[in-house]
């Protein structure tokens, strides 16, 4: 594989590494989610681009054209988007709960806690 | 048709320096307006990538309710991020660079970007297009296919978010109730 379209995936890949960086290094519970989501953004871009054919229009049916982009991509990555945010909105409420709980999302803080229980 | 491509590097690289300053800022709640706006530039690269629907999907869904929820959230829980300490971020930066180095090799042996012919397009993708005109009779082959052949797919869907939108529910509804009870005794 040469040329540009080598480029987009490192790109994604590049993507996927800050997300999951960000995950790792973080310890606010809020930045680690969004972290999640940047991460899971990234995968939507890889499926997205396997769909993709150059010169080809989106998969809705015209007169004349006979080259569409692959709709089963589009198909699966609409689902996991919807899924992501049900899953965000879960990991938000939990941490809404830790701070009710104990005062802190930040995450060495509360390990300090959690040891000294 | 190399614009296509030009204008979708373009694109990414946008996003990557976007994502370098939500990882940097210690701001919340600025982290969290610049995660909006990386959902609405990819959301425009769905669109350049021919994903009409991803791209509308994302800039309903991506950008508007999660930046909602994580603004709400963020007005609950505090918006000020405790700086890095300079111990803890050496071992992820290691798994991060081995694990991205493994992918990029990895990413060598991928079809080629755009191809027609590519074996992700051979199998079941043109079915999908030469029959559901006759099948389904939905101009949009995505609508098809969503509500239709993988309809069980979308049901799947529809019973994780109820299990999200109840585990929300006990999780932040049940704490007013308590709150209530507390304040009546």
């Amino acid at each position: 594989m040469s040329g540009l379209g080598v480029w987009n995936y490192v790109i994604i890949i590049f993507l996927m590494m800050i997300g999951l960086y960000m995950v790792m290094s973080s310890s606010n519970l809020v930045k680690k989610l969004i972290g999640l989501n940047v991460f899971q953004t990234s995968v939507f871009f890889l499926y997205i681009s396997f769909g993709y054919i150059e010169g080809a229009t989106g998969p809705v049916m015209q007169e004349g054209a006979s080259l569409y982009s692959n709709p089963l991509p589009h198909v699966l990555i609409l689902t996991a988007i919807v899924v992501g945010v049900a899953t965000t909105a879960v990991g938000l409420a939990l941490s809404v709960r830790i701070k009710e709980s104990f005062g802190t999302i930040e995450e060495d803080e509360l390990h300090t806690m959690d040891s000294s229980l | 048709m190399i614009l296509e491509q030009l204008i979708d590097i373009f694109l990414l690289v946008f996003l990557a320096i976007i994502s370098i300053a939500v990882l940097r800022i210690r701001d919340l709640f600025t982290a969290v307006m610049l995660f909006g706006i990386y959902s609405l530039t990819s959301a425009s690269l769905f669109m350049v990538l021919d994903a009409a629907d991803v791209g509308f999907t994302e800039a309903a869904v991506g950008a508007g309710i999660s930046t909602i929820l994580m603004l709400a959230t963020i007005s609950m829980t505090g918006r000020e991020e405790k700086p890095l300490k300079k111990k803890g971020t050496m071992l992820p930066l290691a798994i991060v660079v081995i694990t991205g180095a493994t992918l990029v090799y990895g990413i060598m042996d991928l079809p080629p970007f755009g191809e027609p012919d590519n074996p992700v397009h051979t199998h079941v993708a043109p079915r999908y297009i030469e029959q559901s005109p006759q099948e389904i009779d939905v101009p949009n082959f995505v609508t098809a296919v969503l509500a239709s052949y993988r309809g069980y797919d979308t049901l799947g869907e529809v019973v994780v978010i109820f299990t999200a939108g109840v585990g929300v529910m006990l999780l932040i509804g049940r704490r007013r109730k308590r709150k209530e009870g507390i304040s009546n005794e």
